[in-house]
Order: C-alpha cells, then sequence, then structure tokens
C-alpha cells in the first residue's frame, strides 16, 4: 500500500490543455473519487498515474517512487477499466490469472490468489467460462478480481459500473465499498455520476475543464460548496440558483429580484454586507424547500407557479417556475398541488448560499 | 425476413436468390460437365438434332487421365501450393506487424504511411511487372519459385496490412492497455492478448492473399519459362492450349482441380472468415 502524490500535473495535447494543473495528496489506504463531465480531464488525470498517457508537466509520486517515466507495469498498481477490458479468448481463471504469470508467481501461488479473489466476489462457479458467457455484472466482478489478485499499491477505476443498468450498478457500488473495507488498498476512483461519487469517496475531487474545483469530504462539498459548479453538481435534484440584488433597506439586508424577496439570515449578513446594492446568485436545494405555512416567517417565503408535480411515493417532486426562472422543490409526500396552481414556498434559513455574480466563489 | 404473403417470398426472396445462384455457379457447372464430357461430344456442330450441351450420358475420365499423364500437372499443383504458401506466410508476417504499428504506435507520419502503403497497392500489376522484371533478371531469380514467392508480397503485403490495421484498430485499445498494467511490456501484449484475439482477421487475411497468389497470372506467365516450373494457372493455358487447339476437356479438368484447394481453404475457415471480414470482436 502506498500514498500517492499528484504534483502540479499538466497534461497538453497538441493544442488542447486538458489537464491545467492539478495537485492531490492522496493518503495510504484512502478511497479518493475524481468526479466531473466529461472533458473535465479526470480520465486524463487517472490514465497519467496509470503510466498510460504521459504527464506533459509536473510529478506523480507512488509511494516515495517518482513515477513520470516508468511503464505501467512497473508502477504496482492495478485499473479497472469501463469496458472491462477482459481478454476475450481466456477463461475466467486465466484473465485473473495473466497479471500474475506476467510476474512469474509459482503456479500454485496463482491458482491459490485466483481462488481467493473469486471467493471474495463470488465467481468460484465461472473460473472455467469464457467472458462473453457472463453477465455484466459478473465480467465486472471478473474485472474486479484481475486488480485485487495481484495486490497492487494502489487501485484505479475507470468509470467502472457506467456500463451496468441501474440496479446493478447500485448493487456493484456497494460491493466495491465493502471490497475497500476488506482490502482498504489506496484507490482513485473516476466517475461522472455523483451519488457514487458521495457514496464511494473518502474524500471527493470535483473537477471541470482541467481544473480542481475542490477537494473535501462527501458530506463538506455538499453543505460548503465552494462554488456555484460543486453546488450544481453534487446533490441530486440539484441545487436550484436564481439571480439577486443583495440590497439594504431600514437596516435589513435583503436579496431581491422581481418574484423574490428574501431575508438574509443572521449568520450570512457579515459576509453579505460588502455586497450592497450589488448581484450576487443566490443558491438554494430542493430539499431545503417546502410549502409555507403559518410558522414561516414573511422574509422566507416566495411565491411559485407549479408546472409538474411528481410523485415518488417518499417525496413529491414539484417543478416550479419562479417568475421567469425555474426551480426544482422537494416536499413532503403528503402534499397535493395541481399543475398551474399558485404555491407559496419556504426556504429553510441554513440551506441559504450566496455565489459572486461575476466569479461564482461562494460568499 | 420478409413480411406478407407466400408470393412475396417467392417473388422478392426465393426466385431472385435462385436466380443469382444459377448465374454464379453456372461457370462451375459448365466447368464440370466439359471435365467429363468424352471428346466425340465435344467437338460437334451445335445445329446437330444430338447435340446435348447440358448434359452427357456417357461421362469419361480421359481428360483427367490425359492431364496427369502428359502434362506436368501435379508439379504444377505443388508448384503452386509451394508459391502461395511461402508468400502469404511472408505477407502475413510484414502485414500483421506492420499494420499493428500503424493503427497502435502514435510514431509521426503513421497516417501518411498507412496511405502509402496503400497507393502501392493501387500501381496495376501489369505495369509493375515490368520494372521487377528487370531486378528478376539482375538477381538471376528467373524461372524459379523464388521469382514468385518474392515479387508476390508487392501486392499482398499492403493487401495484408490494410485488412489487418481495420482489424486491430476494431480490438479496444483497453484490451492492451490491461495487458500493459498487468506487467506485460508492449511486445508481450501484442504476443498473448492482441494477436490471439486478432486471429479471425488473421485468417481471413491468409486466406485473401492465398487465393491472391493461387489465382494469380501474370507475373507467373512472365517470370516462369520451363513447363516444370509453372503455376496451374499458367500451365494449363499454355500447355492446352497449342495454336488456335484448345484441348477443351483437359482444359477445364485442370481449373476444376486447380480451383478445389482454394475451395476447401475457404469452406474449413469460413466462420473465421466471415467475422473477420466484419470485423466483429465479442468481449
Amino acid at each position: 500500500m502506498a500514498n500517492v502524490s499528484i504534483r502540479d500535473v499538466h497534461k497538453r495535447y497538441d493544442d488542447f490543455h486538458a489537464v491545467k494543473g492539478v495537485s492531490l495528496e492522496i493518503k495510504d489506504h484512502e478511497f479518493l473519487v475524481l468526479v466531473g463531465p466529461s472533458g473535465c480531464g479526470k480520465t486524463t488525470t487517472l490514465r497519467m498515474v496509470a503510466g498510460l498517457e504521459s504527464i506533459t508537466e509536473g510529478q506523480i509520486l507512488i509511494g516515495e517512487t517518482v513515477v513520470n517515466d516508468l511503464p505501467p507495469m512497473d508502477r504496482d498498481i492495478a485499473m479497472v477499466f469501463q469496458n472491462y477490458a477482459l481478454y476475450p479468448h481466456m477463461s475466467v481463471f486465466d484473465n485473473m490469472a495473466f497479471g500474475l504469470k506476467m510476474r512469474k508467481f509459482a503456479k500454485d501461488e496463482i491458482a491459490k490468489r485466483v481462488k481467493e479473489a473469486a471467493d471474495i466476489l463470488g465467481i468460484q462457479d465461472h473460473l472455467h467460462r469464457k467472458p462473453r458467457q457472463l453477465s455484466g455484472g459478473q465480467r465486472q466482478r471478473v474485472a474486479l478480481g484481475r486488480a485485487i489478485v495481484r495486490n497492487p499499491q494502489v487501485f484505479l477505476f475507470d468509470e467502472p459500473l457506467s456500463n451496468l443498468d441501474a440496479k446493478l450498478r447500485v448493487q456493484m457500488r456497494v460491493e466495491i465499498k465493502k471490497l475497500h473495507q476488506r482490502l482498504s488498498t489506496t484507490s482513485i476512483y473516476v466517475t461522472h455520476d455523483q451519488v457514487e461519487a458521495m457514496t464511494l469517496g473518502d474524500r471527493v475531487v470535483v473537477m471541470k475543464d482541467g481544473l480542481i474545483q475542490q477537494v473535501g469530504e462527501p458530506l463538506e462539498l455538499y453543505n460548503n460548496p465552494a462554488n456555484k459548479y460543486v453546488a450544481g453538481f453534487i446533490g441530486s435534484p440539484a441545487m436550484n440558483f436564481a439571480n439577486v440584488t443583495i440590497r439594504e433597506k431600514d437596516g435589513v439586508l435583503a436579496a431581491e429580484n422581481e418574484v423574490m424577496h428574501i431575508a438574509v439570515p443572521d449568520a450570512l449578513k457579515a459576509r453579505l454586507a460588502p455586497y450592497n446594492g450589488k448581484p450576487a446568485t443566490l443558491g438554494i436545494r430542493p430539499e431545503d424547500l417546502h410549502m409555507a405555512g403559518d410558522a414561516d416567517p414573511a422574509g422566507l417565503t416566495f411565491e411559485a407557479v407549479v408546472e409538474v408535480a411528481e410523485q415518488l411515493g417518499s417525496e413529491v417532486i414539484l417543478d416550479l417556475a419562479v417568475g421567469a426562472d425555474s426551480m426544482v422543490a422537494s416536499v413532503e409526500p403528503t402534499v397535493r398541488v395541481k399543475s398551474q396552481q399558485k404555491v407559496r414556498l419556504g426556504l429553510n434559513a441554513k440551506g441559504l448560499r450566496f455565489f459572486d455574480a461575476a466569479t461564482e466563489k461562494a460568499i | 425476413m420478409i413480411e406478407g404473403g407466400a408470393w412475396r417470398r417467392w417473388v422478392y426472396f426465393r426466385i431472385p436468390l435462385a436466380l443469382f445462384l444459377i448465374f454464379l455457379l453456372f461457370p462451375f457447372y459448365w466447368m464440370i460437365i466439359t471435365t467429363f464430357r468424352p471428346d466425340n461430344e465435344l467437338y460437334i456442330a451445335w445445329q446437330r438434332p444430338t447435340y446435348k450441351p447440358f448434359w452427357t450420358w456417357s461421362p469419361t475420365l480421359d481428360h483427367i487421365k490425359f492431364l496427369f499423364r502428359e502434362t506436368a500437372f501435379t508439379t504444377w499443383l505443388w508448384n503452386t501450393m509451394f508459391i502461395a504458401l511461402c508468400s502469404t506466410l511472408i505477407s502475413l508476417f510484414c502485414g500483421v506487424l506492420a499494420g499493428y504499428a500503424l493503427s497502435r504506435l502514435n510514431f509521426p507520419f503513421a497516417g501518411g504511411l498507412g496511405t502509402a502503403i496503400f497507393i502501392t497497392y493501387l500501381v496495376p500489376q501489369t505495369l509493375l511487372f515490368i520494372p521487377l522484371s528487370e531486378i528478376i533478371r539482375n538477381y538471376k531469380l528467373g524461372d524459379t519459385p523464388w521469382a514468385l514467392i518474392l515479387t508476390y508480397p508487392t501486392f499482398l503485403i499492403p493487401f495484408c496490412t490494410w485488412l489487418m490495421m481495420g482489424y486491430f484498430k476494431a480490438i479496444p485499445k483497453e484490451l492492451e492497455e490491461c495487458a500493459r498494467i498487468d506487467g506485460a511490456s508492449r511486445w508481450k501484449a501484442m504476443m498473448y492478448i492482441i494477436i490471439p484475439v486478432a486471429i479471425p482477421g488473421i485468417l481471413s487475411a491468409g486466406i485473401f492473399a492465398f487465393t491472391l497468389s493461387w489465382n494469380e497470372f501474370i507475373y507467373a506467365l512472365v517470370f516462369l519459362s520451363s513447363p516444370q516450373q509453372k503455376t496451374v494457372p499458367v500451365g494449363v493455358v499454355s500447355e492446352l492450349i497449342r495454336g488456335d487447339v484448345f484441348f477443351w476437356g483437359a482444359l477445364m479438368a485442370g481449373a476444376l482441380l486447380g480451383s478445389i484447394p482454394v475451395a476447401i481453404a475457404y469452406s474449413f475457415f469460413v466462420e473465421h472468415y466471415v467475422s473477420g471480414l466484419t470485423g466483429s470482436v465479442k468481449g
């Protein structure tokens, strides 16, 4: 096992700057998730750690060794690919044994290790089958098995669950988590799915356009997003945003637009005071909205028109028109509203976030 | 499948298919019937009432006996086999390596080199044999099998390279990357993973190359002169047409026996061959 240091790493293709100075310290035994939209540089970063892409600038260390110029085989890593990359002409056993054979392990040691891995993953009955005879989930298990038999210093996962259907994905997600709890091998996991990132990661790295937006534990990203992008990316349904202007009137600081007039909670006053008279972006998560009742102070409610109400059983998702903006609210399952109905929504003061209109950074 | 009434299946599927089959197979039928037809039936005027072009009631093996006894047909068969096998093996070896390099190794001008190789395939053999015959003469290879074994790759290697390039591109690159992470060098990843996965493509390239060299005519005609060195296509044509005398029976027997090895090769590998041409790699 080892820690991984990525130090100001850049990747440039001919005229494309894919990774623009990424620095990360991945601690021993840690499970780090890189998440972001396609083209954000997360896979490129992972492939540079694997040695499948050259590093244009910067350094990557595994343990104490600078691996910039080491070929993949000498980095003592294992990688799980999105399309499984199982060797189609080999049996499951041979697929899992390949890495050990290449490293000249003794035959009985290979058999022992493959059997152990197969037992952990529940594929011991399929060892003599060919990959094409397996289901998607079984193939993914074989790919995982091939990674764990070698007992490498670092596991790399490149969107390993993207090819599975939704139900299997949830199941395999849990298995990967269990596997990590059992082996606690340092892992770097790339995904575009924020739910996977939140559930799997000890820490999560949100990337966009080749830059790290924020690094932190899942709840930290959820509760204290560093900027508007992270706020919108983490959480489902996504956070609502509204353009507002901060104004002080009669000693009360408020965020206003045509339809909203929200009194700024005390906790945020000091930070928002310099924005008096300036534009800002208000952010509120769907789960921090509710149908307003008598108890809600007037300064924390606003009017909206229901466009669609989606009954999910455990909650109702309301798609709302708030002036020219649209918002999503997640409200109690007992709420009964019709399309085009006017409703009054209250917001949870603790859930309010403000972002600089120009830099999009959290205020 | 064609939907609708039975007549639709006949009109749009079975009858066109039957016509197509007749069109394709008739030359073979003609070859077979002529091979076994006695001379006195072959050389009669077509106006005679006894003339039955599509069948014979007195089949004979005379033409085949003539072919084996009076000509060097067995030698020609052996020559053709030897030359086709050697040139196919050389071309496959070069084609597989070149195809792999052009599709997988990102070296400068890889794209341009691939196109250049393809262009050499477009140079017609009817032009290329002129400079080649000069080279063959300088190296004193004329009238030996090596004249063909070394010149057939001029069109077989570009052909194999292009076929293999396409096939290698269809193999997910993750397979190789995974092998390299698993501890294989680039060479081992190619030997243990990529080549075994590419076997259908290699087989179809091989069958094609074998057929091309088996049937090749112009180089064989130009570079070989003595009857003992000739290949089947050239031997049959040059030894069984004497001036304006055509030994039709023996000619057709030679053509028939000459096409059997190719037919066997095709039918033996047909499944691999089809998946090789359609480039399917099952995961």
